[in-house]
Formats: structure tokens, C-alpha cells, sequence
């Protein structure tokens, strides 16, 4: 084990390093984790690149015809929201198995289903030219405008139901084990610690994280569920006609939920992770059981900030839209952050490349929190929706953040099986990778700044500054994270 | 107006979050006893803080929200009637009077839309979304005569980034004649 820290002089004892890391090595992931992180690293990489590819294009650095670009945009979305997922999951499934009895065949399961659906998801768009882009908003997938065919489509959205199924029966399977454990989701969310007396130990972070995951996700996928299968529907029999709005609605509630679910679920890495290399607990709190809990009210809420410009909406859905999107900033600035941050200070951490990522998706998740807030306000809405300011402001805590927290988990786990030392190397990638991710996300927001619109195949020459240096960023993050996931690959080939 | 403050709000608090990773990060390699009693302390006074802060920005945010109904329009205002098709504007009428308020009742007679109108130098002052079934109530007071652009910023298909239009704001007087 080469993980070091320094020594405490005068200070209460604290288990060694290498005792917690030996004791936690025990748990070592199994050969599922390490092929949901390597297709992960892999599926993270080649999507990264196909955005380059689209910066390239919307700068003028490469021709790119709009029927292509619109396929690569939707590839880039669907693949990196599914992506996030499939890699979120192996960190909750890999912590949440030290406490729960789960099922390494519904782990198995879901990997399979989710390739199996990302061949559904890719054939259509890349042999028959669908391009509806990764939220499908009704009826967008059935009028193409001749682009694509009905079958095209609806190739497409079974290969997304695949791969939502695949993530409802892993969550289900994790209901099924709170239940055993615990006997209620309330009591796997530390509610007798929160709200009553109750002097047991509460839960740990691991198994709080999971049970508020499942709930917003079993609710996120059944809505997406829902309204897939209405929309193959409409795609076989256009008579059966959905309402609009309701479409709108149950799409974005879906999205909202998965994507952010896969931030909830990663970032239990950094709560079992950064402990070892601090030497201290990250202890569950009752702050820390009210921030979960009120998050898991939050994410289901707070989806109607997508719908601020759906002027058709009541009014109190779009005030709501605004206030929760404020309020639910807090338990990640307040809980998270700060933990994290208390937890670091004067450690006598000697930082590497995992302690290093995880550290610095703290930054990431919490930062990208303010222009999000912002875009959540009714006002800034009206000139920022659908702007640059978008991208920008989920790049900056799935880029910064999720994605930094599973190259984390990666560069911990693989150091934990197989010995080894960070390199030159591994610190060129850390930098490369923080630096090219903070200008993919500034030249976004900026671009925002002034109104450039985002999903747009052809960009006016003023616009085109913006895209090519965020290009060049693009080049830089895409770079770095092939090191990681090269570095991650050749010590899993290294024998244990 | 708004998105130059939303910029630098952002990079303010970007900076400053960034200043504290840093100051922390680089100070983790000394060793110090845990700062529990300092952590609650501080992490109290951060919460009462936010929290005092949220309420007057949320209100004031709040009377700046585009929350106009379309009851609350006063009687005569001069609409102009919108619909998105794939992949072109559809206006009832191109020209509108400045100084004036506007009431742009916008739909869609396909997938949805965005309509967004930008002023002649390129700046983003409104939007709604367009949507097959449903009416958006939108309203816009011009202030300065010009070339407005409307651009579509909902994914509609393969001419997404083609469907433009434009609006000619002209004098008051000029509209009265």
C-alpha cells in the first residue's frame, strides 16, 4: 500500500492508514465494479470526444453537416446522462454492499440490459439518422421532418426503457435489501435519530445516500418509463395523442431526477473515501440526516425550474421552480462542501490523485450550484434559458464534480487492489483535467453571458471564439481522462 | 442588463469558493486536532446567513419574475399572434410599435419551439417556449426601434439553428399612422 500520511504528534491516536486502508481493502470491489469502471471510463472518454467534436464544429475548425451534428449531440447526451448513471451505480452498489445483502445478479443484470440498450440507443442514430436529442420531447421523435423513420425511433426509446429497467430493478433490489436490514426506508434515512429519540447509531452515509437515491429514482424512472412507452405508442398508432405539456412535464421530472441521482449516488465516495485519507471520521450527523432528508424532498419538487418558460404553467409551479431550486443549494454547500472541507483541514493529508479528484468534485459540485441557482431565477430565466449559461452550469458540477468523483473511486479502488505510486504522469492528467474542465465550463457561461444559444449546428462567426477555445479545453479534459482511464486499465491488467 | 450580473455574481462566488478549496487544500498537510466545536459554530453562523440572505433576494427576485397572467393584460394591448412551425415563424404581423406593450401569443403547429427574440445588438431580452396545444402569453415592451431577430432555442429537428425571423420595432407615432 503506498498511500501516505503524516504522523500525529501530540494528538489523539488515530487507526493507522494503512489499517483502515487494509480493513477496507477486505471489501475490495469485485470483478463487476471493475468492469462497470472501465466501461464507464471508456463511454466517459468517447463521449468527451464527441463534444469536442461539436465545439470544432459550431467554431468553424471542422465541417460538420447539421444532420451529423444533431446525431452527435444526441449520442453525447444520451450517452453521457446513461453513462453517469452506470458509474454513479458501481459506487453506490460497491459501499452500500458493505452494509446491505445485495445481489451481484441484479448488478450483473443491470450492466447487461444497459448494453443491451445503449446498442438500441446507437444503431438508430448512427444507421437511420435519429437525432431527437436525449430528452425525446414529445412529439419531436414521431415529426422529424422526414429526417428519420417511425421504426428509427422507436428503436431508439425501447433502448432507453432497457436501460431505465435495468436501473429500476437495481434500485429495487436495494429497497428489497433496506428492507430486510432496516424494516422501513424512513428508518434507513436515520428518521429515529432525526426526528426522535433515539440513541442507536444511525445509518451509514453509504446506506442514507442509497435509500434517498432509490425513492427519487424508482419516481424519476417510472415517470420516464411512462411516457417512453406512450410515446412508442404514439410512434405505432399517431392517433393516440399525449398532451403536450404533460409530456413535458414527465420528461423533465425523469431527467431531473436521474441526473442529479447520479451526483447523490457518486458522491458516496467521497464520504467513505476522503475519511481515510483525513484519518477522520465523516461522522452521520443529525445535520447530515436533515440534509439528506430534505434533499430527497427537494429533487422530486424542484423539477418545474426546467419549465420556467412554459408560460402555460400555473404560476405557483414556476415560483416553486425558483424557491426550491434555492433552497435545495443548501444541504450541498452546507452539508457536503463544508464537511468535506472541515474534514481536510490541517489533516495531515498527503494528497494524490484519488484524494485529489474527490477534493476537487467537492469544488465542482458546489460551485457549479451558483450559476445553476442563478439560471433557477424566473427573471434570469427569460435570457438565459437555453443558452450557453445551460451547458455551462451542468458541466460544472458533472464535469468538476460527478466526474471527478468516479475517477476518484477509480484511482482509490485500483490502488487499493493492485500496488502502485501515482506518477508524473497521473499529476499532468490531475492538472490537465481541472484546468481544460474549469475553460470547457467558463467558455460556456460566457457564451451564455451574451446569449449564444445552446443545440445549435451552425454558429455566427461572433460566436465562434467561444466554441473553439472551449474546444481546445475540450482537447485537454479529453486527454487527461484517457491518462486515467489508461493508468486505471494497466493496473488491472497488473497482477494482484 | 441580467446576464452581465449573473456572470459576475458567478464568478465571484466561483472565485471565492475556490479560494477556500485552495486555502484548505494547501493547508491539509499540516496536522492540527479536528475542529469540531469551531465547525458547528461557523457552519451555524453560514446557515443563518444564507438563509437571511435567500429570503430578501428570493422576494425581490420574485418581483422581477415574468409572472404576468393573461387576465392581468391591460385591456388594448397589441398582440401579435405567433407559431412555430418546422422550421420557420409564423408572425401575424412583423411590425410593432416601441415604448409599447406587447402581448406575443405563441404556439406551435408541430413539435416545440423556442421563441426568443433578440435586440439589434444581439442581446437575448425575452422568451417563451412554443408548444403544440398550449398558448404562451409572452409580453415585451420595446424600448429602443430596431431589427429584432428571433432565433428558436428548443431543439426542433434538422433546421433547428435555421429557424429565424425578424421584427421591425419602430416610433410609436409611426405605428399610430
Amino acid at each position: 500500500m503506498t498511500i501516505h500520511a503524516r504522523q500525529d504528534t501530540g494528538v489523539a491516536p488515530l487507526p493507522e492508514l494503512s489499517t483502515v486502508v487494509s480493513s477496507i481493502s477486505r471489501d475490495s470491489p469485485r470483478p463487476l465494479i471493475w468492469a462497470y469502471l472501465a466501461v464507464s471510463g471508456a463511454v466517459f472518454v468517447l463521449m468527451m470526444l464527441l463534444g469536442v467534436l461539436m465545439r470544432m464544429a459550431q467554431g468553424g475548425s471542422i465541417v460538420l453537416p447539421p444532420e451529423w451534428f444533431y446525431r452527435v449531440m444526441t449520442l453525447h447526451g444520451v450517452g453521457m446522462v446513461g453513462i453517469s448513471g452506470l458509474a454513479g451505480a458501481s459506487i453506490m452498489w460497491h459501499f452500500a454492499s458493505r452494509h446491505l445483502d445485495l445481489s451481484p445478479k441484479i448488478l450483473a443484470t443491470n450492466l447487461v440490459l444497459f448494453l443491451a440498450g445503449v446498442l438500441l440507443l446507437f444503431g438508430p442514430v448512427l444507421i437511420s439518422g435519429y437525432a431527437a436529442g436525449w430528452t425525446f420531447l414529445y412529439p419531436l421523435p414521431r415529426l422529424s421532418g422526414g429526417v428519420w423513420s417511425q421504426t428509427a425511433a422507436a428503436v431508439h426509446l425501447t433502448g432507453l426503457l432497457l436501460v431505465g429497467v435495468g436501473f429500476l430493478l437495481l434500485h429495487l433490489d436495494v429497497a428489497r435489501a433496506i428492507f430486510a436490514k432496516y424494516g422501513s426506508l424512513g428508518r434507513a434515512l436515520g428518521w429515529p435519530q432525526l426526528f426522535g429519540r433515539s440513541t442507536e447509531e444511525p445509518p451509514p452515509a453509504a446506506v442514507v445516500a442509497s435509500t434517498m437515491v432509490l425513492i427519487v429514482n424508482v419516481l424519476g424512472l417510472v415517470s420516464g418509463a411512462g411516457i417512453l412507452v406512450m410515446s412508442i405508442v404514439n410512434l405505432l398508432v399517431p392517433n393516440f395523442e399525449i398532451d403536450a405539456l404533460l409530456a413535458k412535464n414527465m420528461i423533465f421530472f425523469f431527467g431531473h431526477v436521474f441526473i442529479n441521482a447520479t451526483i447523490y449516488m457518486s458522491v458516496i465516495a467521497v464520504y467513505e473515501i476522503l475519511p481515510v485519507y483525513a484519518k477522520r471520521p465523516w461522522k452521520v450527523s443529525r445535520v447530515f440526516l436533515a440534509a439528506w432528508t430534505a434533499s430527497t424532498v427537494m429533487v422530486v419538487i424542484v423539477y418545474p425550474h426546467h419549465l420556467l418558460m412554459d408560460l402555460a404553467m400555473p404560476a405557483w409551479t414556476r415560483v416553486l421552480g425558483q424557491v426550491v431550486s434555492y433552497a435545495s443549494g443548501l444541504p450541498v454547500l452546507l452539508v457536503t462542501a463544508f464537511g468535506g472541507l472541515t474534514l481536510m483541514y490541517r489533516s495531515g493529508v498527503r494528497w494524490d490523485t484519488a484524494a485529489s479528484l474527490l477534493f476537487l468534485s467537492l469544488f465542482g459540485w458546489s460551485a457549479g450550484v451558483i450559476p445553476a441557482v442563478i439560471d433557477g431565477t424566473l427573471a434570469m430565466n427569460r435570457v438565459l434559458h437555453n443558452t450557453q449559461w445551460v451547458p455551462g452550469h451542468f458541466h460544472f458540477y458533472l464535469l468538476l464534480g460527478l466526474v471527478s468523483m468516479v475517477f476518484g473511486f477509480m484511482y482509490f479502488s485500483i490502488r487499493q487492489a493492485r500496488d502502485g505510486t501515482d506518477n508524473l504522469w497521473d499529476r499532468c492528467a490531475f492538472w490537465g483535467f481541472t484546468i481544460g474542465a474549469l475553460g470547457v465550463v467558463l467558455t460556456f457561461l460566457a457564451a451564455g453571458r451574451v446569449g449564444v444559444p445552446r443545440r445549435f449546428a451552425v454558429h455566427l462567426p461572433e460566436w465562434a471564439t467561444y466554441s473553439t477555445v472551449g474546444a481546445w479545453f475540450g482537447v485537454v479534459v479529453a486527454l487527461a481522462a484517457s491518462i486515467f482511464v489508461a493508468r486505471f486499465v494497466a493496473r488491472l491488467r497488473a497482477p494482484a | 442588463m441580467l446576464p452581465p450580473i449573473a456572470w459576475y455574481l458567478t464568478l465571484t462566488g466561483v472565485i471565492a469558493l475556490g479560494s477556500i478549496f485552495w486555502i484548505v487544500a494547501a493547508g491539509a498537510s499540516h496536522k492540527a486536532p479536528p475542529v469540531s466545536v469551531q465547525t458547528a459554530r461557523i457552519r451555524r453562523l453560514c446557515t443563518w446567513a444564507l438563509g437571511l440572505l435567500a429570503f430578501p433576494i428570493t422576494l425581490a427576485s420574485l418581483s422581477y419574475a415574468p409572472l404576468v397572467t393573461e387576465a392581468a393584460i391591460p385591456a388594448g394591448t397589441e398582440s401579435v399572434e405567433v407559431v412555430g412551425h418546422q422550421w420557420f415563424w409564423e408572425l401575424s404581423q412583423t411590425q410593432v410599435p416601441a415604448g409599447e406593450l406587447i402581448e406575443f401569443k405563441v404556439t406551435s403547429a408541430d413539435v416545440n419551439h423556442g421563441f426568443a427574440i433578440y435586440d439589434p445588438e444581439s442581446r437575448l431580452i425575452a422568451q417563451t417556449q412554443a408548444m403544440p396545444g398550449y398558448t404562451n402569453s409572452l409580453q415585451v415592451r420595446f424600448e429602443e426601434p430596431g431589427t429584432y431577430k428571433i432565433l428558436c432555442l428548443e431543439y426542433c429537428g434538422l433546421v433547428h439553428h435555421g429557424m429565424s425571423s425578424t421584427i421591425e420595432v419602430i416610433h410609436s407615432q409611426h405605428a399610430a399612422n
